[in-house]
Formats: structure tokens, sequence, C-alpha cells
């Protein structure tokens, strides 16, 4: 019985290996010049982060809409549940779909949008910040790990988004400014939805899109609520400040060009 | 529902064993198989490995890490420093523990048990899910000052980690992701739920309450049941429950909602194991469970948000609260802070 057992699982084994050697015969490395590189096609965002209408460049000095002085150090956003209406209703909903947009980090800014499928595309939507329900489902990687200096441990939730820099008008010393917006609850959600109309998009399967949407970091300090340096320089809790820079930050996208 | 998977886990371990006459490295697998069992009569965890399943590999790395200095900045203290088994996993005889460099916080080390129900961490509850719990005073700057990206920098570095993350997750991949599953592994594994109230509730061998426990047991169904319920002693609630504030002012609860209606509320603990987590409260402040019940009697500090089931206070008579103390001495759970299972090995 033992021997006869034993031979089952060696017949099996012998099977396996002859499938494994197959496998790895057939899953020789595609050349790299006959097939073309997935940067080069596909439906993708890219996220150009601007002051006004000068391009975001760390220790460069900017003004704000209150005539205060300042630079930046670190500017860093979530986007997240990404998804495309197309204009006959069959809409793009993108999976595991969480990105962390770091203005230190060029690859971080464009984003590949998988199986997106042929059509006319009117309209992206994505939420800044990162939902709720992964707030509350425990440790997470990818874009969602606590190492990204997005998370906080006291009081667990997502930095939703982030400036850290400078200005002289900053009240508190050193004069930094440190504006950590987060909150994902009720009534203390930063949570904001973006929806941006496209220019009609038409896109086929083996072509490249990008749509290009510019990210203006003087609205964080403009309207609803004006900010003074002088008043706010630090948010480092949920609450009314964080709550109005949110307000701010909500309009602080637009489709640029596509491309 | 766990008890479905425990048994699935259990049935097909043995159909593994004895599917094949395995080598001698292939036993490792097949042996002790590690479940996560509800104990008789608890009610649903909140926490139930569906997305990480247990087993023994991640068990024992969890317990590594639960007791490795590394994880701390200058690699002195472990998450076992402050929270000692002989003492439930709290820390006996500090009001407050000590982290890096001697530096002392403002709260009591809580004890580490039955964690797995707990809908939150931490005295304010700032911590909304079990696997986020231990990069807290990993990363708090007067527990072990770490940051969580050196952590998984200093254990890929370590062969012996390398392996033990390969036999728990199938590669050798260390990331805070894994960190944190592998912890959990093995707190939440960590249960109490064999003292002598639990062996009388199942009408078990040595569960026979004496007359002073039954009486204790009543005494507390009637004075303390509604905040500390059966069976876990606690219903995980914030409350204030009339402490005085100190110089510290530690706001508790509100600190987390910003609300003035949760000031000075903190996490309702657990009475189970008394005996080895003194001292009491949330910053430490009563060495004795004489000194708590004597705070209900007559210490109570009226304030907006004490919790409204103590504005009269809780008095006991002398020999309700002798009652009352035997009975909570049945829930002292010798087998849970001599267990071997959780024991660091050397």
């Amino acid at each position: 019985m033992v021997s006869f057992r034993k031979f089952g699982v060696m017949r099996k084994l012998l099977i396996i290996s002859i499938a494994l050697v197959l496998l790895l015969a057939c899953t020789k490395k595609p050349d790299p010049v006959s097939e073309p590189k997935s940067e080069d096609k596909g439906f993708m965002l890219m996220f150009d982060n601007y002051v006004n209408s000068d391009k975001l460049i760390y220790d460069k000095y900017y003004l704000n809409e209150n005539k205060d002085s300042f630079k930046v150090s670190a500017f860093k956003y979530y986007i997240s549940n990404i998804s495309l209406k197309s204009d006959d209703g069959h809409n793009y909903i993108e999976e595991e779909s969480y990105h962390l947009i770091d203005n230190g980090k060029d690859s971080s800014k464009i984003i590949s949008l998988k199986g997106v499928k042929a059509g006319s595309y009117i309209q992206v939507q994505f939420l800044i910040g990162v939902d709720s329900a992964r707030n509350v489902s425990g440790a997470q990687t990818g874009a969602l790990d606590p190492n990204n200096a997005m998370f906080w441990d006291w009081n667990t939730g997502y930095i939703m988004a982030k400036i850290e820099g400078y200005s002289p008008q900053a009240s508190k010393y050193p004069n930094n400014l440190a504006l950590h917006i987060a909150g994902f609850k009720h009534p203390n959600s930063v949570l904001r939805w973006v929806t941006l109309s496209l220019p009609t998009v038409k896109y086929a399967e083996n072509q490249k899109v990008t749509v290009h949407i510019k990210t203006n970091l003087a609205e964080w300090f403009r309207t609803p609520n004006l900010i003074k340096f002088s008043d706010l320089s630090i948010v480092a809790s949920e609450g009314k400040e964080a709550q109005k820079i949110a307000d701010n930050y909500a309009d602080m996208f637009s489709i640029d060009h596509i491309d | 529902m766990i008890r479905k998977i425990s048994i699935i886990f259990i049935l097909s371990s043995i159909a593994f064993a004895q599917s094949c006459k395995p080598d001698p490295d292939m036993d490792v697998k097949a042996e002790a198989p590690l479940a996560f069992n509800v104990p008789q009569g608890w009610p649903t965890p909140s926490y139930n490995y569906s997305n990480n399943p247990v087993n023994k590999a991640g068990f024992e790395l969890g317990r590594k890490l639960f007791y490795d200095t590394k994880l701390s900045k200058d690699n002195t203290i472990s998450c076992g420093s402050c929270h000692q088994q002989f003492s439930g996993f709290a820390q006996i005889d500090h009001p407050v523990s000590h982290g890096i460099n001697d530096l002392v916080g403002n709260r009591n080390s809580p004890p580490l048990f039955n964690l797995n129900w707990h809908t939150s961490f931490m005295w304010d509850g700032g911590i909304n899910h079990i696997e986020n719990q231990p990069i807290a005073p990993i990363q708090n700057p007067i527990e072990m000052d770490e940051t969580m990206a050196n952590v998984v920098t200093k254990l890929q570095a370590d062969a012996t980690y390398r392996s033990m993350f390969k036999a728990a997750f199938g590669d050798e991949t260390v990331n805070s992701q894994r960190i944190a599953k592998a912890f959990v592994q093995f707190m939440g594994m960590i249960v109490s739920s064999n003292a002598k109230y639990d062996k009388y509730k199942r009408g078990e061998a040595g569960g026979a309450f004496t007359q002073q426990e039954l009486d204790g047991y009543n005494v507390y169904k009637q004075n303390c049941a509604t905040c500390h319920a059966e069976p876990l002693f606690t219903d995980f609630s914030f409350r204030n429950n009339g402490l005085p504030p100190t110089s510290v002012n530690d706001s508790g609860r509100a600190h987390i909602t910003l609300s003035a209606a949760d000031l000075y509320k903190f996490k309702m603990p657990s009475l189970r194991n008394l005996k080895y987590t003194w001292p009491y409260m949330h910053d430490g402040r009563f060495n004795t469970i004489d000194q708590v019940l004597n705070h209900y009697a007559s210490g109570i500090m009226q304030s907006p948000t004490l919790d409204t089931k103590l504005s009269g206070g809780i008095a006991l008579t002398d020999q309700q609260k002798e009652d009352l103390k035997a009975f909570l001495n049945t829930l002292n759970d010798e087998e849970f802070v001599k267990n071997t299972m959780f024991q660091e090995v050397k």
C-alpha cells in the first residue's frame, strides 16, 4: 500500500516536473525590441504640479493669495477611486485604485490605467485622499504603506494631502509650513470628490492617450478660505482647519491638455 | 465561522499528513496545526484572520518580533519590555513604563489578551484595527522611537528573519504589512479563557464556586456588569469614571474625536487577570483593588462627561467588597500567564 502510494507521488512529481520544464520553455523573456513597452500605449493620467502658472519647483519662493512668501519642500497627495465616463454610458472603474502623487518622485505622477476599453471618454472622476474603507482595514502595502510618511499611527488614518515648506510669515518658530490634511470620518472628513470634464477623448486599445491634469497648489490658500500663514502654518490634527484647506484644494485640479 | 475554518484547517492538515509519507523537512507544516478558536459561549471576534491565515511560522515570526529589541531605535526596548507575560502582558508595579532613554509617558501599559475582540486600541481608542497597533509604540518617540522603514531595513538584513518571512508568507519579502500581520498572528492568539470563572461557566472540573464567590458574582452583576460585560469583562466603550484629572490633564478619548463630550473618557479595561496587571486605571494611579473600590464608593468627581451610572457612586458594604474581590479572583487565569507558547524563545 505504502509503496503504491509512493509510486503515485513519484508519478505526480514527474508530471509536475515535465510541466514546469515546458512552462519555463514557453515563458522565455519577450524580445525587448519587438514588444512595445507598456508606456508606449494605454490610457494615462499625468499630474503636473503648479503654483498658478509656474511649475512647482522645491525651494523656489512663491506668493500665496495673501502675498505671503513661501517655498515648498514636500508636496504629496493621494488620488483614489479613479473612473472614466464614456459617451455611450459604459464606464471604466480602476481596480485597486490607490495612488500617491509625490512631487519629489516623477514616476509617481503618471498613472497608467489598466484595462480601459476602446471608446470616447468624456469625464474623469477621482477622490482626493484614501477612501474610508481603507482607513479601517488594517495594514496595507504599496501606495498605502505607512512608510510613505502619509499615515498617522496614533489616530489611525491616512494623511490625504500634505505640504511642507517654509514661510517667513509663518508665526510659529522656526517658520515652517506643515499642513498635514487628514480625517476620513464625519464630521472631520477631508475626502473630496473631483469630477473633470474631458474634451472627448477617442481611445483605441493599442493607442497611447495621456490626459494631463494640472494641480495648482496655490488653490490650497485661495478660495473659499483665504489662508494667511501668520494665522495658519501648521495643521497636525483633524478638524476645522483641515476642513478649510480641503475645501480649498477640492478645486485644485484642471485638465491641461491631452496628447 | 471561525470554528468552521479551524476545522477545515485541521482536517486538511490531517489529510495532508496522511496523503504521503513526508520526508523530515516537510514535516514542519503538517505538525501541530495552529488555529484560532473562539472559546465556548464567547461572541464573534472583531478580527478573524480571514485576510491573514494563522500558521505556525507566522505565529513564531510574530513572537520573535514581539520580543526583539531590534524594533527600537537603539536596540534596547522590545514590546515585551512593557508587556510582560507574568503580568498579563502589562507591566506590574509601573504606573507608566519606561521607554527609550528611560523616557516615560502618561499612560499605563495595558495588558494584552483577547485582543481579537477589541474594536479599538489604546486607552483613547485612537487605533482602529489590530494590524495598525504595533506601529504606534514602535514609532512613538518616548517608547521605541524607531521608524517602521528602519525596522524593515534591519529585518531585511537579517538572514534568520528572511527565512522566517519566507516560511510565513511564501517569500523573503519584508514589508510593514507582513510585519503587522505576523504580529497579529502572535498577539491575537494570546487568549485568556481558562480562569476559574471560565471553568465554572463551562461546568468543568475546578470550576465550582464557593458561596463567597457566588455572592461576589451577584455583587458584580448588580454593580459592575454593564460596563465590564461578560464574558470579556469589558464592553469596549469609552467612559469617564470620575477620576480627578492630574496635572497631566489627559483628555482621553477627546484627544482623538476632538469632541468636548468625550473629555476624560477612556477605554473600558477588562476585569480579567487583575491579580497580575496592577497598578490600575489609565494612569496606573491605584495599586490595589481596595483603592479602586474606594474610588467608586467615595472618590468620584462630578463633571459634565461623568458616566451617568456613576453619578451617585457605587457604595458597597465591607462584606460586599470582600465577596466581590473573591469573585474577581476567579478571573485570574494562571494557565494564560504561564503558557509556554507565549514565552520568548531564547
